[in-house]
């Protein structure tokens, strides 16, 4: 009836685990509780669970991705403890079958679970209000794709809980996630937390592509995008062409795990190193991914605060162009030790060393924006300035191991932990807090407390090199990965520092949940009244703050580049008539066929039919049944939006 | 039922931005029925780039037999000759729902439509019949890391087409119930991009895995 | 409300002859393809060419009889989209077998191989 699952799914003896969920199941219920005490449950549904607006769906998104943030990196304390612990002989707190958990849950949330998540969510807010639309292109679709990963999020916290998580690595590389090395469900929560998630991902692409394409105000042409949007554009069209080879790798671990099959087992002709071939087919172009936008992040805070339009606009473009198509043409660096000989590790290496140079015209452009600019050091400018000396040194370890014969020493050593996460956090968290700190004024419509931002980047930075730079020492001394304890008394001093580095970085997301308080608290005082609290360029910051829902009450007709500069520059527009605005309506759709992906990949987990059954049936019936409804959108009247902007602050720049 | 639009005083010294209400009405749904099938065009070539790494996983796996059944063995090509002319000809079938939607004659893409699932159908039970048969006699996915590829690279496209038929049940359902609107006519351009599609990825299917392996 | 006008990209307009053409080249080219494998008369690597360009030549006919996909401007984003997506199918599939390739000749291959 309940398939594998039973009440002995529950770690009762684990304290560490228990701990943690019984602070997860306080955090839950305070919530419940809040909510049904202040009465909010109805303002829930309706506001933001069953909405289709891109930017309730953009914050969704990115309280999903910092709760996680908050998991993973509890993960990576735990580690970094451990190995402090663990490095002059002493077995240390976490045994190797938790360890292993804890390392990969800390990959597989950090990457799919906060980086996807807080990119997308990004793009959500940003995107169409840079292009001057009123919502993505597929409003329900954005609605469902939030869900699918809402769903994954689910089922991956749950399974902290109820069983395991796997033991593999973030990859989970076969034969080891092969039903024969790992017979509990610990792969199986894997594969389809990120299969469920991994349908919302490629959905989002689609979405964001054809919003791009298609929803572009009038005058806007491809080459007056703000650089932001390229950036999107860029990477959501590598989304749409990389996910579907991680959904195949996946499904195909899936089908040996379920039903047999042989692709990736050792008897009767797998061949594993496909797995790893597909796996990596993909993996590459997803840390580029992650990446492009937070360049598109950088592009425009460095133009901003420097008060000079971006340098090469023209040739970041190209550049970014470049990097998407070359991201496809690298993937086998990953696995240069795996002999496929000299010829193949040669070609590789090549490409590798190649997509270095797009990046670092970039990074010539960044510095020539600042060049003779007014150069402003607000907190997203620090995490621009922090950006640009620590990832220029992650690409410079990358670009060490693209060279096969440096890469055969330290594939698999701590620096190649210490290379990753310096262009991970560097590059693509430096961006995203970047992005969060620029643009939450817009969305929230009150600035972000300075000074708190300030300390918060301060022990991110510092604390990031205190982490890291001993494990790229301990990487050349040839100390190796996943390992949860080691008997070199030499090392000890090494993974203390790491640790230390840990907890400054432990200070800087503290000094962020404080900022997030304390800003709050003070949220009258910060107002942001004009829509244009930096002294934008782009289209985003010509409607007040937060924008009205339909975001712009008269379309905006571009010009030029920059658009909202110039616009500045000549004056409001005249008066056009109020229009009445055709919008989508909310949809409960979306939440209910999250909610029957949860019991498919519950059901599936658990070897529980029935609900994996019923999971299907559900999903697809939703489909079905959302096809047939006529009523999907509606007309804002022209009173309603005069009234509306009427009440907006006097103060806005653009009056329309 | 529309609104009326309302004036606003605001300063003189501004551009100028003017339009007919109709004119920009009617180009907002032009605009909304180009970028439907666009979207789903670009899901498509997600699902080209999916099942490209299927195919790539045969061609890697294709001599994995692990001492058992080889293709030249299990294929009858004559079967599937006729399952191929079942999927064309249902994809001209449907260029005749098309045809007819463009001349707004109901009966006559239900018609089409119904005609194209039955060959659809034809197809599919076909092919279950193909696999059950070679489960039958041990050929099954399980038997070797060649019949896994075969099964799933064949079983997936053959799932593409059931979801095909399912969406021109419904498909059947609302133009029945509501007519040839907009919307039925966007979503119909969507199912045929699917529906060539699938006939295009079955080109693939029977040159590469059905042909290539009697030859080999 | 609105007329049922589709005006859509990517599937400007088709027609009978059109369809009709693609459907009998599909024909001959499916035949071709087929008897070239049963009749048994053509060499091996012939076979191999010929069912390769066999079916790169019915696709194509499928694009552009069926999907309509043409040098039209409204077909300017399917073309690249697809274009694109062939790319990309070219490196996966191309860089997979010679990875693969090469792997199996250098490592010792399994038994069962």
């Amino acid at each position: 009836m309940f398939g594998k699952l039973s009440l002995d799914a529950i770690p009762y003896q684990q304290p560490i685990i228990m701990g943690a969920a019984a602070f997860m199941g306080l955090v839950a219920v305070s919530v419940i509780a809040a909510l049904t005490y202040f009465r909010k449950w109805k303002w829930l549904w309706t506001e933001w669970l069953t909405s289709v607006d891109h930017k309730k769906i953009g914050v969704m998104y990115i309280i999903l991705a910092l709760v996680m943030l908050l998991r993973g990196f509890s993960d990576a304390i735990m580690m970094r403890t451990q190995l402090a612990i663990a490095s002059a002989g002493s077995a240390g707190y976490l045994p190797p079958e938790h360890y292993d958990q804890i390392f990969t849950a800390h990959g597989v949330i950090m990457i799919f679970f906060m980086a996807m998540p807080f990119m997308i969510g990004l793009l959500n807010l940003v995107v169409p209000l840079q292009i001057g639309a009123r919502d993505v292109a597929f409003p329900f679709l954005n609605s469902l794709s939030f869900w699918l990963t809402a769903a994954g999020f689910a089922l991956i916290n749950l399974s902290l809980v109820v069983g395991e998580f796997a033991r593999t690595g973030w990859l989970a590389y076969p034969p080891l996630s092969e039903l024969q090395y790992s017979p509990g469900v610990g792969v199986d929560y894997y594969i389809w937390s990120l299969q469920v998630s991994g349908v919302g991902t490629t959905l989002a692409g689609v979405n964001f592509i054809a919003t791009i394409l298609r929803n572009r105000a009038p005058g806007m042409t491809l080459m007056k995008m703000p650089i932001f949007t390229w950036t999107a554009l860029c990477s959501n069209i590598m989304i749409v062409a990389a996910f579907p080879i991680l959904t195949v790798a996946l499904a195909l671990l899936a089908l040996d795990r379920y039903l047999g099959m042989h692709f990736f087992t050792n008897a009767l002709g797998g061949n594993q190193m496909m797995y790893v071939n597909l796996i990596w087919a993909w993996g590459h172009p997803e840390v580029y991914i992650l990446v492009l936008p937070a360049f598109g992040i950088f592009s425009e805070i460095i133009s901003t605060f420097s008060g000079k339009r971006l340098f090469g606009y023209a040739t970041m473009v190209y550049a970014t162009m470049a990097i998407a198509l070359g991201a496809f043409i690298t993937w086998l660096h990953h696995f240069f030790t795996m002999g496929s000989g000299a010829d193949v590790n040669a070609f590789f290496g090549i490409t590798t060393m190649i997509i270095a140079i797009p990046t670092g015209v970039k990074v010539f452009n960044w510095l020539f924006t600042m060049y003779r600019g007014r150069v402003r050091f607000s907190t997203p400018t620090l995490w621009t300035l922090g950006f640009m000396v620590t990832f220029v040194i992650g690409g410079m370890t990358g670009v060490l191991m693209a060279v096969p014969p440096a890469d055969f020493v330290l594939h698999n050593s701590l620096f190649l932990v210490a290379h990753f996460h310096n262009v991970l956090i560097g590059g693509v968290v430096f961006g995203y807090l970047a992005g969060l700190s620029y643009w939450f004024p817009k969305i929230f419509g009150f600035k972000l407390n300075e000074k708190l931002g300030k300390w918060a980047f301060w022990c991110w930075l510092i604390g990031f090199y205190i982490a890291f730079v001993p494990l790229y020492m301990l990487g050349l001394m040839g100390v190796t990965r996943r390992v949860n304890h080691f008997d070199n008394p030499v090392w000890h001093a090494y993974f203390v520092a790491a640790a230390i580095g840990a907890f400054v970085i432990l200070c800087g997301i503290l000094f962020e949940v404080a900022q997030l308080i304390v800003s709050i608290k003070q949220r009258e005082s910060n107002r942001d009244l004009t829509g244009d609290p930096w002294g934008g360029r782009t289209l985003e910051w010509s409607v007040s703050s937060p924008p009205p829902f339909y975001n712009f009450a008269v379309i905006p007709e571009v010009q030029t580049r920059d658009a909202f500069w110039e616009m500045k520059k000549i004056g409001p527009p005249r008066a056009s008539r109020y229009r009445p605005i055709h919008m989508p309506r909310n949809t409960a759709t979306g939440v209910i066929i999250g909610a029957f992906s949860f019991a498919l990949g519950f059901g599936l987990i658990w070897h529980i039919w029935w609900m994996a059954l019923v999971g299907l049936l559900g999903i697809v019936i939703s489909l079905i049944t959302h096809s047939f409804n006529q009523h999907r959108e509606y007309f804002v009247p022209a009173v309603d939006i005069a009234r509306i902007e009427r009440l907006r602050s006097p103060a806005l720049i653009q009056q329309v | 039922m529309r609104p009326q639009t309302l004036d606003i005083e605001v300063p003189s010294n501004a551009r100028a931005i003017t339009r007919n209400v109709e004119l920009a009405e009617a180009e907002e749904h032009a605009e909304a029925g180009q970028t439907t099938p666009l979207g789903f065009w670009i899901y498509l070539m997600s699902d080209c780039i999916l099942f490209s790494a299927l195919f790539a996983t045969y061609a890697v796996l294709r001599n994995a037999v692990a001492g058992g059944p080889t293709g030249a063995q299990l294929f009858h090509l004559p079967y599937v000759l006729i399952e191929t002319l079942c999927l064309l000809v249902s994809s001209i079938t449907y260029g005749m729902v098309m045809l007819a939607l463009k001349v707004q004659k109901r009966r006559a893409v239900l018609g089409w439509l119904m005609i194209t699932a039955v060959l659809g159908a034809c197809f599919i039970t076909m092919e279950v019949r193909e696999f059950a048969h070679m489960i039958g006699e041990g050929a099954g996915p399980d038997r070797s890391a060649f019949l896994s590829s075969f099964f799933t690279l064949v079983g997936t496209h053959g799932l593409h087409v059931t979801a095909g038929l399912i969406w021109m049940l419904v498909m059947m359902i609302q133009v029945a119930r509501t007519g040839l609107t907009s919307t039925n006519a966007s979503r119909l351009l969507c199912l045929s991009l699917f529906w060539h599609f699938l006939d295009i990825v079955w080109i693939g299917v029977f040159s590469v895995v059905y042909l290539m392996r009697v030859i080999v | 409300m609105n007329d049922a006008q589709i005006h859509s990209s990517g599937a400007s307009e088709g027609s009978l002859p059109t369809y009709l053409l693609g459907f009998a080249l599909a024909l001959i080219l499916t035949a071709a393809a087929f008897w070239m494998v049963m009749s048994g008369g053509v060499s091996r690597s012939a076979a191999l060419a010929g069912v390769s360009a066999l079916a790169v030549v019915q696709i194509a006919v499928h694009l552009i009889c069926f999907l309509h996909m043409n040098r039209s401007s409204d077909a300017r984003w399917n073309r690249m989209a697809f274009l694109f997506a062939v790319i990309i199918i070219g490196i996966l599939v191309a860089g997979s077998l010679w990875i693969m390739n090469h792997l199996h000749q250098n490592m010792m291959p399994m038994l069962m191989d």
